[in-house]
């Protein structure tokens, strides 16, 4: 059964097209445009067809060696923040009060770091680590560890990945806290009353019935975690060396640093479709992994 | 005004929600949609609405073409099962949402809305808020708020089925006199065939997305066209058995035989179906012509006024309700009788061959 | 499986302080006799699921204690209680299939896989779920996601009690009736303690042994179906149970004669002493009035509207100011809305502020 259409809706949506044509569309063919020639300035292009497609697809020329690595080193951070941020947010989530004075404050603590902007984020991290007059990387020092994120490597993922789990873990908690909070009082009873365990209560109920927050929130962590640039900019500026340079970072050393706006084009188009098809394929895979549940349900 | 339907199919990819329904609804009359869940009664209703498109078909309204037209240009109004209503505005104002919508004068709105709460017994209750009130009353002012608009098709879907048993009775039992008044076109959806009977109007048996028989409910209920209308509308359900007629014998299916006497007797030979409801089978009780089948109890339940008595005769399960308390032991073998002249005949495939005289 | 004794139970969501005439459950005590079926009565409400939280442990009472066995178990958590509870709408493990959430409650607490096995088997047996033992429970409709919750209640055979809180509400009609009689079956089959609660009137006389009916967080009558039908002790138990109610009349009583609206009626028995000062009303089922033609000595009635409920019908009557609802005779029919109504002295009770007065022979 079709529902009836409003025409009126198109009106109402046409400055929303208008707005995405102007941002977005306009915008993409441009980088789509520049992605298949080649310019020395001056508006002079030169057709190059798929050849930075090529050179950027193939890993022993200099662009593809770095495309790939700094790909390789996004996937491992997506993966990682994914990794803690996601039981992170489950944890407090659960942990959170369900009513009473607390719930309103444990809101109010867990939006606030969301309110915070990127850069002020960034800037945040970036003076807490300082070894010198940092308070976390002097304290650690004091500590007894040698930690100086602008020289070590290690430490400068640390201190990335710590701050990405301060910013956005409440994300992940909220959005779980709300999938937590439409479990009907009856399915708890029902557990306690079947005798199952704290840990059989997760499984059997509250994970299955946050599944769809879930699917949520890591798509939305997914796509964050991978277009991240401002944080590790701020902070490590992509070193020590390259071992903190992005996609992102990447990208914008190619385009503004070297003038390369072909390669710059195309691995900006290369590095939206993996965004997309990845999204795409984990949307697709957990809701039709839901769906079957569709058929039996509901009164027509 | 006349709300017509013609050829309505709606189907979302594989499930077909409404199949070839055509039908016409009358100004003034109180139409029951009776069916189980997920008969299709919600879409057919949402398709009169003008809530959804009918996937073919088309809609009309005074013979005029609606179909696609959005619900807002309709003069519809729609109560569901659950209560709802404005929970932070008081009764008045609940019940005069709509007339504020269609910013009606002060002087307007306050009398229609006090008309329409006397006529629901709503008038002590109009200064509080709902969450103050009982389910009755709560359901009450959904219902107030449907009438209050003065919409020319108004829809009920299951609106009592929320509420306690005795209430439930309460409301039922004015509905039909409020339906008088107002003047609309009722459609109202239920499960029970108990409801259907208390509301008279008119009846639409649905299964599977069909509409059935559409007639006058005690005719749909004493003359069901086929089988399933019978079973449909039939509480506690009905019992079937099959059998033949042959040489001026009827053979049951499962063994037992009796003289073709009663409705029997003016039919040709062949295979049939019967149906009859549980009050058409009496227990241990017989007259003479009476058809008999040995049975075992398998269950008495009292309801008080009355007693179920679930028997098992060659493996199926009939029901029979009699007056008063009777208590049977689980197990013990009875005879149930059946009159030959109070029972339904349906062909193989299912259509009413004959049924009894008077009703 | 246990007897269960509620002594002096009562409860406030305000608190054990709150004004006693506020309470949702007002001072009670009863005995539930190990293996029987019962039904706690009552509109919403009435404390009729407070009472059932307060056995299951889910609610803690203001006052008073329960008993299993004689043994108090106030300190004990739902789950030490051993009692099962089956709820108004279908708790489904979603990712589970029908015979893992049959084996949930059993495998929670150790029990051995091949007693599991055969036990799941047993429940899925008396309730038609064989076929679906290895499909995923979210795929199933509605009732049959209930029937998995009531085989999740039934498939311990230790419980001290299984509690039912209006298992049938989301079930459609004609398969009510199958899990009715199921769940009766089920209770002889299994020899356990249930507990049903409802505001159905059908589903708490068919199903239980005892009726327990509930008026504003009072016990107003214990009994069996039969009695509460016949001998409503309390004006409400007669209008709560029976469809139509019963009708309850006001009245002038003395002796054996009763006069209502003017009409002089006569009583099976004789009342001598009724308390002064007390509102009489008698009361009489619509099954024990009849609808007959007007006649002298009959009280005259109005037909204001008759119900055909297909195997029975109702005419609802005006006499006076009273309304009173009538049993029609089968085959009786009538020229015009004037009729006369026929009493059973039998079945007539007299009723002091609500409470029946037992009459003297």
């Amino acid at each position: 059964m079709e529902k009836i259409p409003n025409q009126k809706a198109w009106l109402l949506v046409l400055p929303v097209f208008a707005i995405v044509a102007f941002s977005a569309v306009i915008p993409l063919m441009t980088v789509v445009n520049y992605s298949v020639q080649d310019t020395f300035g001056n508006n002079k292009f030169f057709w190059n067809g798929v050849g930075w497609y090529q050179e950027l697809l193939d890993p022993s020329t200099e662009l593809g060696g770095r495309f790939f690595a700094s790909l390789w080193r996004n996937l491992a951070f997506s993966g990682a923040v994914l990794a803690i941020q996601i039981p992170l947010g489950i944890i407090v989530a659960l942990a959170m009060p369900r009513e009473g004075w607390g719930v309103a404050f444990s809101l109010v603590v867990l939006a606030l770091p969301l309110l915070i902007p990127w850069n002020v984020v960034g800037t945040i991290w970036q003076i807490f680590g300082r070894s010198d007059i940092g308070l976390m990387g002097w304290g650690l020092n004091r500590l007894g560890f040698d930690y100086n994120y602008v020289a070590n490597p290690i430490d400068a993922w640390l201190t990335i990945i710590i701050m990405d789990v301060w910013h956005w873990s409440s994300l992940v908690a909220l959005l779980c806290y709300a999938g937590l909070k439409s479990i009907p009082e009856a399915y708890y009873q029902a557990a306690s009353i079947d005798g199952a365990s704290r840990w059989a209560v997760f499984t059997a109920i509250q994970l299955p019935k946050m599944r769809h927050v879930l699917v949520i929130a890591i798509l939305l962590r997914f796509m964050d975690s991978f277009m991240i640039y401002t944080e590790p900019f701020v902070v490590t500026g992509g070193g020590p060396g390259n071992s903190t340079t992005f996609l992102s970072i990447e990208l914008v050393k190619l385009a503004l640093g070297q003038f390369d706006l072909g390669k710059a084009a195309a691995m900006s188009i290369v590095y939206m479709l993996i965004i997309i098809i990845v999204c795409w394929v984990f949307f697709t895979v957990m809701t039709n992994a839901g769906a079957d549940r569709k058929g039996a349900g509901g009164e027509r | 005004m006349t709300v017509e339907l013609r050829d309505v199919s709606s189907v979302r990819g594989a499930e077909v929600h409404l199949s070839d329904i055509s039908l016409s609804l009358e100004r003034g009359t109180l139409n029951v949609l009776l069916g189980p869940t997920l008969s299709g009664k919600t879409s057919l209703m949402r398709a009169m609405a003008g809530l959804d498109a009918p996937t073919t078909g088309r809609v009309l309204v005074d013979g005029r073409d609606v179909t696609g037209i959005d619900v807002r240009k309709r003069s519809v109004a729609m109560v569901y099962q659950q209560f709802i209503n404005y929970p932070s505005l008081t009764i008045f104002e609940n019940i005069a949402s709509p007339l504020r919508v269609q910013r009606r004068p002060n002087e307007e709105i306050d009398r229609r809305v006090r008309e329409t709460a006397r006529l629901l017994r709503l008038e002590p209750y109009l200064g509080r808020t709902p969450l103050a009130l009982s389910g009755g009353q709560q359901q009450r002012t959904a219902i107030a708020r449907a009438l209050v608009k003065g919409a020319d098709l108004v829809l009920l879907d299951e609106p009592l089925a929320n509420l306690d048993y005795k209430l439930r009775e309460e409301l039922r039992a004015e509905l039909p006199r409020i339906f008088e008044i107002s003047g609309a076109i009722f459609v109202y959806a239920t499960t029970e065939p108990s409801e259907a009977l208390l509301l008279g109007g008119r009846t639409i048996c649905m299964s599977e997305g069909r509409a059935l028989q559409i007639g006058d409910t005690p005719t749909v209920y004493h003359r069901p066209e086929t089988l399933r209308v019978a079973e449909l509308f039939s509480d506690p359900p009905l019992n079937t058995v099959a059998m033949e007629k042959r040489n001026g014998a009827v053979a049951y299916h499962g063994g037992d035989s009796a003289p073709a006497n009663g409705l029997y007797a003016a039919l040709p030979d062949g295979p049939y179906n019967i149906g009859f409801r549980a009050h058409q089978l009496a227990v241990a009780n017989g007259a003479t012509g009476h058809h008999v089948f040995p049975a075992t109890v398998a269950l008495t339940e009292i309801a008080g006024s009355e007693s179920f008595v679930h028997l098992q005769r060659n493996g199926t399960n009939w029901v029979a309700v009699l007056p008063g308390v009777h208590e049977f032991p689980p197990g013990q073998a009875v005879e149930a009788t059946l009159d030959p002249d109070d029972l339904f005949i349906f062909d193989p495939e299912g259509r009413l061959v004959a049924a009894p005289r008077g009703g | 499986m246990a007897r269960i004794d509620l002594v002096d139970l009562a409860h406030s969501y305000d608190g054990g302080n709150a004004d006693p005439s506020s309470f949702a459950l007002k001072p009670t005590s009863m005995t539930w006799r190990q293996g029987g079926a019962y039904a706690l009565l009552g509109p919403s409400g009435c404390g009729k699921t407070t009472l059932l939280n307060i056995i299951s442990g889910i609610v803690k009472p203001s006052r008073g204690k329960v008993l299993f066995d004689g043994r108090d178990v106030m300190a004990l958590t739902t789950q030490q209680r051993n009692i099962a509870q089956v709820f108004q709408f279908p708790v489904i493990y979603d990712t589970m299939t029908v015979g893992e959430n049959l084996a949930f409650p059993l495998k929670n607490r150790g029990v051995g896989r091949a007693e599991i096995d055969a036990r799941v088997h047993e429940i899925a047996k008396l309730l038609d779920l064989v076929p679906q033992l290895d499909r995923k429970a979210s795929r199933l409709t509605a009732d049959a996601k209930q029937k998995i919750s009531l085989g999740r209640g039934l498939v311990r055979a230790d419980v001290a009690a299984v509690l039912f809180d209006e298992p049938l509400t989301v079930i459609d009609p004609a398969l009510k009736w199958e899990l009715r009689s199921k769940l009766k079956v089920l209770h002889r089959a299994l020899d356990l303690t249930m507990i049903y609660v409802t505001h159905d009137q059908t589903e708490a006389l068919t199903f239980a042994d005892t009726v327990v009916v509930m008026h504003e967080g009072s016990v107003v009558q214990t009994g069996t179906p039969e009695e509460l039908f016949l001998r409503p002790d309390h004006t409400f138990v007669g209008y709560f149970i029976g469809s139509p109610g019963m009708n309850v009349l006001p009245a002038e009583v003395e002796g054996r004669q009763a006069r209502i609206a003017g009409h002089e009626l006569s009583l099976a028995r004789s009342y001598g002493g009724l308390p002064p000062g007390a509102r009489i009303e008698v009361g009489i089922r619509p099954e024990f009035v009849s609808l007959a033609a007007a006649a002298p000595g009959l009280l005259a009635a109005r037909i204001e509207r008759i119900d055909d409920l297909g195997r029975s019908r109702f005419a609802h009557v005006r006499v006076g100011d009273l309304k009173i609802a009538a049993r029609v005779p089968r085959g009786l029919s009538l020229g015009g809305n004037e009729a006369g109504l026929i009493f059973e002295p039998a079945h007539i009770h007299v009723y002091a502020d609500q409470r029946r007065v037992e009459g003297a022979a």
